[in-house]
């Protein structure tokens, strides 16, 4: 590997980083509450496409963040009236919104700019641009510290809301009422309802949890770290969020230090064309499988393991 | 002085099942109280309706002489209501506080809670004997602890009446008694504790007062100190009209299958079946009698090949049964098996009749060549044993499901003795069934006998046993605590049922 | 996958698809009457168009083709209880079974033999290395689900992505010949697959130009194997049985496990047989993302055929006709992208499948009034 491109790779990692550590926290609120969700890839899609049309229409990122958490959540609740009320199975559902977003981003977005799907460019007003505090520029021109610097602050706000994200939910999940609550839920509803507490108002609260932060993490595609919404800009990283939420084992830290790995490969399966190490060639294709492999290697009990939620992927009923 | 609890006329339905037939029962204050019957007797869904879990159809509940609506176990919590379940309520990666708490966190942040639990449960330790770790993983903890978790739970939410859900089924002897001299400090600080169990060892043990529960219904009500475990064996299990099987004498012949110190031990290493000998010889009916729950189903799984076990062994015609020997394997030996639970194993509700009526027996080449299933063989062979059997309606092409209990026992039993076996294993042969199937099932089972097949029996209700076999087995705790003829004194079974009485088979 | 009703057969499996469908369609109405079409117009040319031409008729079979096979996939997995999503990358990867034969035992065989017969044979040796290839892939995650408890959908969406990474690497790096812009392999054409219009050409009849070719038949072929293996084999029962309940097929003395990866084989064997007809047939080269989400359409065939090879043919049709109507409709009505077959699918999988229930207690209502 070439030095020089280090902080570059390592700046990128962090970027990334970022959708995952969203989609993957999302992922976690929903399944910690025994909610499957593999529906997160069609909600970022979604959410992305409604931020770059909101922000280009509005000329505000903020307002293209909202209505991408706004259009997230109705997802969720698609998801939500499936399986909790109607008690459908987890799986299709989330398929079904995975093909939902997919064909209605697409099929609005062409009708709406006739660009293949492809939302109009935005204007830096109309994006989430790297936060310029005080003594930015001088900071990052400093030798030896600019370009540590710029790996970790020369990113935007929803960067940073992503980051606080983790601490923040670790504490929710850990230390309130609801999260407490949360946690029950997904491994003995019964437990949960026997308590006098509702299995399904709980469960409702979790999945528009992971819309808000998905709204978020597909705000972050398109206006942050692209310009613009293209077809499929999500590109697998929902099932990348969901794989990191497995190999972390439904938990917060661990999915910050996963999503920070998988984002470590997609850096350098972007930079890289050719990577050598001690004398071989690595494909890059490797650095683009590694997450599953490593997942799957984890799941198959080979080494460690990864346990869900006991109560995941099952709708609750108390009936017999 | 008013009871701490009044159930009145308590009705409640879950489709065709009357799981509570207008029950009344009256709880004293500052009692134990027993309520006893066996699997299915209605014990669980009446203690679910007090505690909010289900609604009644009909009925009412009085609380210290007070009409309440119970609506929720929100309700009943709040009334001081707490309930110790079978299939414990615990979320087992939460550590014992946070188990504690939930539902009662009394604030956003569960800290203080936390504190507020510690500090109470170190209380009701030193009251109680209720010690355990506060920061434990539950899960981690030995069912014993677990169970004294959910009582705590219970008391820390200010339960003043404790409903105890079978609550010796998964604890050791040892752990029995600890639990039952907490249950007795309890009555003693003024609690009222309800007993939910099938055992008649814990009702006389500990209860002040009985009531028997079978078939939905409350069928007798004593003071323990005023009653016996004959008395009580008689109640549960019921005396109902004798239904008389015309069979000759046995002429028993050569054994076929030979059990010798058989145990199997479940997860968690207790011995289900517990050093188990006995054995079926041709052209007899050997019964085993027994309340349900006393490692009955265990042995039926290892003999038939389903549960492998831990030590001792089966040998069936001659050989011993081994751990490769499936299921499949046993039945191409000669070994049929009518299983207890038709509807989770006989067969297969979404399949037809026709479909059902080969389970177990796909491979047989009578049924198609090589890989083939011939479908008119299928429907042929089961419309045939329809009409042998009088299943109606005789449509091999119904649902399975769509068949009423009696006629779905028929195809079961019709595909098994179908297979011609030397030896049939039946399970509860007529659990479910209406009168008219039970006794052509009867008939046939003497038949078969009579065709010197040997036949091993097992089932809840002693009758049954005693009008169709030749020699009786009783099993208790995974023991068979003692064979004896059929013409023995049903109090004998009874006690013999109970655990009472320790004289070797 | 879930507890039929005690519905009517005719209404659970005739009258709730078409309700669904109905819905699905009233829903992609309203989308596009957002996006400021007419729903009506939109429709006639979605249904109308393909259905009144040849070529029309041509492009569904062919599009049905491949969604038979998918479709079939998916639904001999459900038989035995298992939810396979992994069909995606089934059907890709068992592109290296079709067209490796067709590339090295074509180009030996036709130099000693007429090219009537090495064709034919170097043909079947692609189908059934489709076959096992795309099987071997489904038995993987079949076994870990067997033998290792691990989620069969998780591990089945983990291999649609290693499929992805693995095939980029192998048509780039080993098939692609050296000095070739595109990605993709040479030219298959000893294992050459004619379509409609060739076949015509050889007759000397002008026929329109079509990607449909004779597979059709052997999807068809394999529907009703499948149905043969479902329902008139002692496998098909013991799959059945497993699927229906583990606890009875125990008793029964059928190992899970066994049937599981025997099922999963299959499973991804079927989906397999797409790659034998794309790379095989259309493309006549091995080339990235041919599969182009088929494998996810068989979910919605699947689920929209009620599991039962008839019913997958019909939905594998209904789903050609959605395809190349969409096709038609983003020609003839520019604002209105082919997508919206794929919003078509979501709504069908949704209600199909997640939302299963929702009309049983309306329908059972109505019913048990009726009689």
């Amino acid at each position: 590997m070439e030095f020089a491109l280090l902080p570059e790779i390592l700046g990128s990692t962090v970027r990334m980083s970022v959708p995952l550590i969203l989609a993957c926290i999302a992922g976690l609120w929903s399944e910690r509450s025994g909610v499957v969700d593999i529906g997160l890839e069609g909600k970022m899609l979604a959410g992305a496409f409604s931020a770059a049309a909101a922000a280009s229409y509005f000329h505000s990122a903020w307002i293209g963040l909202l209505l991408a958490i706004l259009v997230c959540i109705m997802f969720s609740l698609v998801h939500g009236y499936a399986c909790i009320t109607q008690r459908g199975n987890q799986v299709v559902s989330g398929v079904a919104i995975n093909m939902l977003a997919a064909g209605l981003t697409v099929v609005i977005g062409n009708s709406w700019y006739k660009q293949g799907g492809r939302t109009p460019q935005l204007d830096d007003a109309s994006r989430f641009l790297p936060i310029n505090f005080p003594g930015r520029d001088a900071l990052f021109q400093m030798d030896g510290v600019g370009p540590i610097a710029r790996i970790f602050l020369d990113h935007s706000v929803l960067a940073f809301i992503a980051f606080a994200l983790v601490p923040l939910s670790a504490w929710a999940l850990a230390k309130t009422r609801f999260g407490l609550r949360l946690r029950a839920v997904g491994e003995n509803p019964q437990a949960v309802d026997t308590a006098g507490i509702s299995v399904a108002r709980l469960r409702y609260q979790a999945v528009i949890i992971a819309g808000v932060l998905c709204g978020i993490a597909g705000a972050y595609l398109s206006t942050a770290l692209q310009t613009s919404f293209v077809r499929d800009m999500s590109a697998g990283r929902g099932f990348l969020a969901l794989t990191a939420l497995i190999f972390a084992n439904w938990r917060a830290w661990p999915a910050l230090g996963t999503c920070l790995l998988f984002g470590f490969l997609q850096a350098i399966a972007n930079f890289m064309q050719g990577f050598q190490l001690f004398g071989v060639e690595i494909p890059v294709q490797v650095f683009n499988a590694l997450p599953y492999i490593m997942t799957i290697v984890l799941l198959a009990g080979f080494i460690g393991k990864s346990v869900p939620p006991k109560a995941s992927g099952t709708p609750y009923s108390k009936d017999r | 002085m008013t009871p701490a609890i009044e159930l009145i006329n308590i009705d409640k339905r879950f489709g065709a099942v009357h799981a509570n037939n207008n029950v009344s029962i009256a709880i004293a204050a500052g009692t134990i109280h027993g309520i006893i019957g066996e699997n299915g007797a209605g014990k669980s869904t009446l203690m679910s309706i007090l505690f909010g879990f289900y609604q009644a159809d009909k009925g009412e509940c009085r609380l210290r002489g007070k009409p309440e609506k119970i609506k929720s176990s929100t309700d009943a919590i709040a009334l001081g209501i707490g309930m110790v379940h079978q299939h414990f309520m615990l979320v087992e990666p939460f550590t014992v506080l946070e188990n504690i708490i939930l539902g009662a966190e009394g604030g956003a942040l569960i800290g203080p809670a936390l504190d507020k639990a510690r500090a109470a449960l170190k209380h009701l330790a030193d009251e109680y004997e209720l010690d355990v770790d506060p920061d434990a993983i539950v899960g981690e903890l030995p069912v014993g602890l677990q169970q004294r978790v959910e009582i705590l739970k219970a008391l820390y939410k200010g339960a003043e009446v404790l409903i105890l859900d079978e609550p010796t089924g998964v604890l050791t002897p040892a752990e029995a008694d600890h639990l039952f001299r907490i249950l007795k400090q309890l009555r003693d600080q003024g609690k009222t504790v309800i007993l939910i169990t099938h055992k008649l060892r814990e009702i006389m043990a500990i209860t002040d007062r009985v009531s028997v529960m079978r078939r939905g219904e409350v069928v007798a009500e004593f003071d323990t100190s005023k009653t016996n475990v004959g008395e009580l064996a008689e109640a549960m299990v019921g005396r109902r009209v004798l239904l008389r099987v015309e069979k000759t004498r046995a002429k028993p012949g050569n054994v076929v299958l030979d059990v010798r110190h058989l145990t199997w031990r479940d997860k968690k290493n207790t011995a289900r079946v517990d050093d188990v000998s006995f054995n079926v010889r041709k052209g007899e009916i050997v019964g085993i009698a027994g309340v349900s729950g006393n490692g009955q189903s265990e042995l039926l799984d290892v003999i038939t090949g389903i549960a492998k076990a831990s030590s001792g062994e089966v040998i069936f015609k001659d050989q011993p049964i081994g751990i490769k020997d499936s299921p499949a394997e046993l039945r191409k030996r000669g070994l049929a098996h009518v299983p207890e639970d038709r509807h989770h194993r006989g067969l297969i509700s979404t399949f037809t009749a026709a479909e059902s009526a080969i389970l177990g027996y796909q491979s047989n080449p009578a049924l198609g060549k090589g890989f083939r299933l011939n479908r008119d063989a299928v429907v042929a062979q089961s419309l045939k044993q329809m009409q042998e059997f009088d299943v109606r309606p005789a449509d091999p092409h119904l649902k399975s499901a769509k068949f009423s209990g009696g006629n779905q026992q028929k195809i079961i039993l019709a595909r098994e003795i179908g297979s011609n076996p030397d030896l049939l294993i039946v399970g509860q042969p007529t659990r479910g069934v209406d009168i008219g199937a039970i006794e052509f099932i009867h008939r046939r089972l003497i038949e078969l006998r009579d065709q010197g097949k040997a036949i091993l029996l097992v089932s809840v209700e002693l009758d049954e046993i005693r009008s169709l076999s030749d020699r009786i087995l009783v099993m208790f705790a995974g023991r068979v605590m003692g064979e004896r003829p059929p013409s023995a004194d049903e109090r004998e079974l009874g006690l013999l049922m109970a655990g009472v009485g320790k004289e070797a088979a | 996958m879930s507890a039929r009703s005690d519905l009517p057969a005719w209404v659970d499996i005739g009258l709730i698809p078409a309700l669904n469908l109905v819905i699905a369609f009233v829903m992609a109405g309203l989308v596009v009457l957002i996006i400021g079409e007419n729903p009506i117009k939109a429709l006639a040319i979605l249904l109308g168009e393909p259905l009144f031409s040849f070529q029309g008729w041509c492009n569904i079979l062919y599009y049905a083709t491949n969604f038979i096979f998918t479709g079939l996939c998916v639904s001999v997995a459900f038989h035995a209880g298992l939810f396979n999503i992994g069909g995606e990358g089934q059907a890709y990867v068992a592109g290296l079974g079709a067209a490796t034969p067709g590339l090295i035992l074509g180009g030996a065989l036709a130099s000693i033999l007429p090219n009537a017969l090495s064709q034919p044979i170097t043909l079947l040796v692609c189908l059934v290395g489709s076959f096992i290839v795309g099987g071997l892939w489904g038995l993987f995650p079949g076994y870990l689900q067997a033998k290792r408890g691990s989620h069969i959908v998780i591990t089945t969406i983990m291999l649609n992505f290693i499929a992805a990474s693995l095939m980029q690497y192998m048509i780039n790096r080993v098939f692609r010949p050296t000095g070739n812009q595109a990605v993709e392999s040479r030219a298959i054409n000893n294992a050459y697959i004619l379509n409609l219009r060739e076949i015509g050409n050889i007759f000397g009849a002008k026929l329109p130009s079509t990607p449909l070719t004779p597979v059709i038949f052997i999807a068809l072929l394999a529907a009703f194997a499948v149905w043969y293996l479902l329902w008139r084999t002692k496998l098909g029962y013991e799959i059945r049985t497993v699927g229906a309940n583990q606890e009875a097929a125990i008793y029964a003395g059928i190992s899970p496990p066994r049937i599981i990866m025997i099922t999963m084989m299959i499973s991804g064997g079927l989906a397999g047989l797409l790659a034998f007809h794309e790379v095989l047939g259309p493309q006549h080269k091995l080339l990235l993302e041919y599969v182009q989400g088929a494998g996810f359409v068989g979910i919605a065939v699947a689920l929209m055929g009620r599991s039962h090879p008839v019913g997958i043919v019909l939905a594998a049709l209904l789903f050609g006709l959605l395809s190349e109507g969409g096709t038609q409709l983003s020609f003839e009505i520019q604002s209105i992208s082919k997508d919206l077959v794929v919003v078509i699918q979501g709504l069908v999988v949704l209600f199909m499948g997640a939302l299963e229930q929702a009309f049983h207690p309306l329908l059972q209502k109505f019913f048990r009034q009726e009689s």
